[in-house]
């Protein structure tokens, strides 16, 4: 799948900022941390999701996408995300100025963000077409990180740490899963065409790319994939490890650079089925 | 709306022989002008006529090899590709703008190109390559089933079916209710054995592919050996007039 910089921004940062709001609304800081707290993760989102609408080619007709929540993850995510912000802002502002704010509110918060990031994985992992991405491991590592990232800015270091390995776990079960997921889906030239016996691609249908081929059948994002996996660990897991002690921020920093590596990673190295209309699986 | 309609009675859709389609790209080529001069936005390329062309089609035809197990003559397969019109198709469900949708009087699946936001999505839950975004419109593309043939008094009777099916020159696409068992398209694919591509990933295709029929076995003759040793005549002259010369490489 081709690595779309407006979705592997988008999806890094709202993790991010998502699992940052969702521990701030549980441990409540008070005052000027709260604002501190609040204020970064709603700017995070924020961002993160104004950088999805360039992935959009008629973003006007946005609006739209608020009404198919009974069928579509994404309509879902687009209704969540709202709402989760408009949450987790009200009792921020709460706490900030009056020091205090329900407790249910708090948990409705954080339990919306938790939603929004799930139904933004459930986009992914519930495309059959995708091998890699059809699979538990997607939403549970995307969960994951977004909790271990927030909580290296909002939960005290030990919770974090104990966080930061737990994603690096699911993350090393998401890429163990994905190395054979195309093999084991069995589907092939012979399947794509129900044709029998050896089936091989004799001569495409077009000499120039097109719409199918660059966004689902490249290859191209998958030169440096080994690199791309070491630097998202150091980065992502052992970096924040090492400095969350010394300095959360530049862990965070730092376990974001890492997340960025890993979701690049998630979108160069997915094969699509209809590769192999095109002789490539 | 995006949820699935409950399963219509009737379902159209294509039958494609791939005993028959000889790769001429005719049905491309019509499906192309039909819908880039249709009733909605033009189906637009970029560069057409420069060093490097692209645009979007909503029909494509790939050529296979197929090397048959038990040894026999390989083959070349043409093999048509454009949307199948799923009973439960994952481009519908996971469309947030209620653009994509399946009729339910008929189980044609349609885009309306006036609420699409061109994310995408669907392209991507569409394991068949079946949708392609406009570059130029932003919107997605498929194939339509000629929705807009079908019932056009304009049309004579004879055009009121899809382009690519009027105009294959081989008749190697059926059109017609594969939800009627006594259809002739339903006989057909009762008759030649018609199957679904990518059966296991749930999408209950209605467009059937026909398979090919098996090629003859060549003669046994060893093709390079030459068949006569006892040349007479000039040429058994020749032929030993020339074994008689020293040979160079
Ligand atoms: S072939 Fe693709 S676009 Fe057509 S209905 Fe099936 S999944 Fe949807
Ligand atoms: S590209 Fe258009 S039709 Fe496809 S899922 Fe997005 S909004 Fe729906
Ligand atoms: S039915 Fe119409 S839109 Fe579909 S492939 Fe044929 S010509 Fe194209």
């Amino acid at each position: 799948m081709h690595p779309a910089p407006s979705l592997i921004l988008f999806s890094s940062l709202s993790g991010l900022g998502l699992g940052l709001l969702a521990w701030a609304s549980l441990l409540r800081p008070e005052g000027g941390a709260a604002l501190l707290a609040f204020g970064l993760g709603l700017a995070l989102a924020a961002a993160g999701l104004g950088a999805s609408v360039f992935h959009l080619r008629r973003p006007a007709r946005a609006r739209f996408a608020f009404s198919q929540w009974r069928s579509s993850w994404l309509s879902r995510e687009a209704v969540l995300a709202p709402l989760a912000l408009g949450t987790a802002a009200l009792h921020g502002l709460l706490l900030a100025l009056r020091g205090e704010s329900p407790l249910a509110l708090g948990l409705l918060a954080a339990l919306l963000c938790a939603l929004t990031v799930l139904s933004t994985a459930m986009i992914y992992a519930t495309i059959r077409a995708v091998p890699r991405w059809h699979h538990w491991s997607v939403p549970a590592h995307f969960l994951a990180l977004a909790a271990a990232g927030g909580a290296l800015l909002a939960a005290p270091a030990p919770l974090a740490a104990a966080l930061l390995i737990g994603a690096g776990v699911l993350v090393a079960l998401h890429w163990h899963h994905g190395r054979t997921a195309f093999a084991r889906a069995g589907q092939s030239a012979a399947t794509a065409t129900a044709l029998e016996g050896r089936v091989r691609l004799f001569a495409p249908p077009h000499t120039g790319p097109n719409y199918v081929t660059r966004e689902m059948a490249g290859q191209v994002g998958r030169a440096r994939a080994g690199q791309l996996r070491l630097l998202a660990l150091a980065l992502g897991l052992l970096l924040p490890l090492a400095l969350l002690w010394l300095s959360p921020p530049l862990a965070a920093l730092s376990h974001l650079a890492g997340v960025l590596c890993a979701r690049w990673l998630f979108f160069a190295e997915a094969e699509h089925v209809v590769s192999l209309y095109y002789g490539r699986p | 709306m995006t949820t699935l309609p409950p399963p219509s009675p009737v379902k159209l859709g294509l039958v494609i022989d791939l005993d028959t389609c000889v790769g001429c790209q005719a049905c491309v080529t019509a499906c192309k002008a039909w819908n880039t001069g249709g009733t909605g936005a033009p189906l637009a390329d970029l560069d057409p006529w420069g060093a490097s062309p692209e645009g979007a089609f909503l029909n494509r035809v790939h050529t296979f090899e197929r090397l048959p197990e038990d040894g026999g003559p390989p083959q070349i397969v043409h093999f048509p590709r454009s949307c199948l019109h799923c009973e439960d198709a994952p481009c519908v469900t996971v469309c947030p703008t209620g653009a994509s949708w399946k009729r339910a009087a008929d189980g044609i699946v349609l885009v309306d190109e006036d609420r699409c936001m061109g994310c995408g999505l669907c392209a991507w839950a569409c394991p068949y390559g079946a949708r392609e975004m406009d570059p130029v419109a932003g919107v997605m593309k498929k194939c339509t089933l000629c929705a807009d043939r079908l019932d056009d008094p304009a049309l004579e009777p004879a055009d009121r079916i899809p382009a690519c099916v009027r105009t294959c020159p081989t008749g190697a696409r059926h059109f017609g209710d594969l939800g009627d068992p006594e259809s002739p398209v339903s006989q057909l694919v009762a008759e030649r054995g018609g199957r679904d591509l990518l059966p296991d990933l749930g999408t209950r295709p209605v467009n059937k592919y026909l398979p090919p029929r098996t090629r003859d076995r060549a003669p046994g003759a060893p093709a390079l050996d030459p068949v006569a040793t006892d040349a007479r005549g000039f040429l058994g002259w020749l032929d030993r007039a020339l074994s008689t010369l020293p040979r160079l490489g």
